[in-house]
């Protein structure tokens, strides 16, 4: 795209991007530590998530205060307009994600890795990935203004949504059968409603991409996706 | 999806021009510009400096018969009657069709007579009961009344700039005109004095078809709710205001409103 007569402007709107794209990164990053976490039984890499989740919330407010000052100083039109606006409701959401995955690794003291949660554990990593994927893509079709990608991110939310009520049914079964697990399975319930929810949040993401890159809203669905199960 | 945000149900058109190109001697400003001017709406022209919007805006009252090197071809109509035929009384047409300048011109005479001026010799008023009637109605229009009523045989000229634009605007109003051109008329005022033109403005829409030419993009997103944008002598693109600004169709117009060139 062709630059600003303003220099000054395309170095905010990079530093915007810049900002984006590491707090993105790290959300990625929490989702990932948080499930390792969890399938490893690792108290430290948990805490660490937790611990790792302030810069996430620092970015955020990192970026409304440019958001707020480009739009005071700059008065952006059109796609640009589009990009800060989008860019300020990504980071909230964002940032929900990153609650998520913070959520998740405070769990893990609660849940001990063994011989009987092995089984309803098995299915949550597959799930936790495909969200995963979901952050990493939706934020890369924001940098790239790809709104074939911010598509291909909504349309996967499905794949999520049938993991968590595959995951759902699997351990409602298993609780019945093991009733001494059910706090632990209680926990891995929670998981993977945050799990299924950062699905939800990232397609949210990707809803705002599509609108910054073609300026156009997506017809209508129901905003978030649609909530698998009882909620 | 996308539906135009703030489209004024049941337009309708007062002036319309078809393929108008203008020509200054060998060179052609305007290259075949077609648009519609709605009478409910404010119809803002934006675009760089020699874009040709104000040449254009100047087709719309004749103005360019006043450059002796000026051609201009294509159609260009006033509820459906072409303004270009030789049967047109070209005064009366400007009369019809009003214009406010960048730099506030009052005539240099009292605030009274600015306004007066204009319907006397249309023949618009019976005496000077009437003249009086109108020059109240005029001022209290371009919302200047209340600050001049007590002083309406002071010199026009002493009037500070922002006054002094809307006494013009007052000047145009009081002979009772159709549509009201303005051609940057704010260029010259400070903000104070800007957004009282602009609620004027808003307040004159409906009653007068308006058109503003300004460089001010911001001002053409506060007070129109039509856009073109021009560049090089073409009408690139016109739409919805809220639309041109949010999401623009056209590359060249999105350059220009984000500020990448121009």
């Amino acid at each position: 795209m062709a630059e600003h007569t303003i220099k000054a402007f395309d170095e905010e709107i990079d530093k915007l991007r810049g900002l984006i794209a590491e707090m993105g990164g790290r959300a990625e990053a929490a989702i990932e530590h948080a499930m390792l976490a969890l399938q490893r039984h690792d108290k430290t890499l948990a805490a660490q998530v937790v611990a790792d989740d302030k810069r996430i919330d620092a970015i955020e407010a990192e970026v409304e205060k440019l958001v707020v000052e480009i739009i005071a100083l700059r008065a952006p039109m059109a796609n640009d307009l589009r990009d800060v606006i989008a860019a300020l409701k990504i980071v909230s959401v964002v940032e929900r994600i990153g609650d998520y995955a913070k959520n998740i690794a405070k769990r893990v003291p609660s849940i001990a890795t063994n011989k009987r949660t092995l089984e309803p554990i098995s299915l949550l990593p597959s799930m936790g990935q495909v969200a995963g994927e979901m952050v990493h893509d939706a934020l890369n079709a924001f940098a790239a203004r790809d709104a074939d990608l911010a598509l291909a991110v909504i349309e996967r939310d499905a794949v999520v949504d049938d993991f968590y009520d595959s995951v759902f049914r699997t351990l409602v079964t298993y609780m019945v059968e093991n009733p001494k697990t059910i706090s632990e399975c209680a926990h891995l319930l929670f998981i993977a409603k945050n799990i299924e929810r950062i699905g939800d949040h990232a397609t949210n993401v990707a809803e705002m991409v599509y609108y910054a890159a073609t300026g156009l809203t997506l017809p209508d669905r129901e905003r978030g996706g649609e909530q698998p199960l009882e909620d | 999806m996308h539906e135009p945000q703030t489209l004024v149900p049941a337009t309708e058109t007062k002036m319309t021009a078809r393929d108008v190109k203008v020509f200054y001697g060998d060179k052609q400003a305007i290259k075949g510009v077609s648009i519609d001017v709605d009478m409910d709406n404010v119809t803002a022209f934006i675009g760089p400096s020699g874009c040709g919007k104000s040449t254009f805006l100047r087709t719309l009252n004749r103005m360019n018969d006043t450059v002796a090197s000026a051609r201009v071809e294509g159609a260009i109509t006033l509820d459906g009657e072409d303004i270009y035929a030789s049967s047109m009384d070209v005064v009366q047409l400007r009369a019809r069709v009003g214009m406010v300048f960048q730099k506030p011109n009052p005539f240099p005479k009292s605030i009274y007579e600015n306004i007066a001026y204009g319907p006397r010799i249309h023949g618009l008023a019976a005496g000077k009961a009437d003249l009086d009637v109108i020059v109240e109605k005029s001022l209290r229009r371009a919302g200047l009344w209340d600050e001049v009523k007590d002083r309406l045989h002071d010199s026009g000229t002493a009037l500070s700039g922002g006054q002094q634009q809307r006494l013009c605007i007052g000047r145009a109003i009081a002979v009772e005109p159709e549509v009201i051109l303005m051609d940057e008329p704010c260029s010259a005022l400070d903000p104070i004095a800007t957004a009282k033109i602009e609620e004027l403005i808003h307040e004159l829409r409906g009653r007068y078809a308006i058109v503003i030419v300004t460089h001010n993009m911001q001002q053409a997103a506060r007070v129109s709710q039509r856009t073109a944008f021009f560049h090089l002598g073409e009408l690139v693109e016109y739409g919805v205001t809220s639309d041109i600004f949010t999401n623009p169709q056209q590359e060249r117009t999105k350059d220009y409103i984000t500020g990448r060139y121009g």
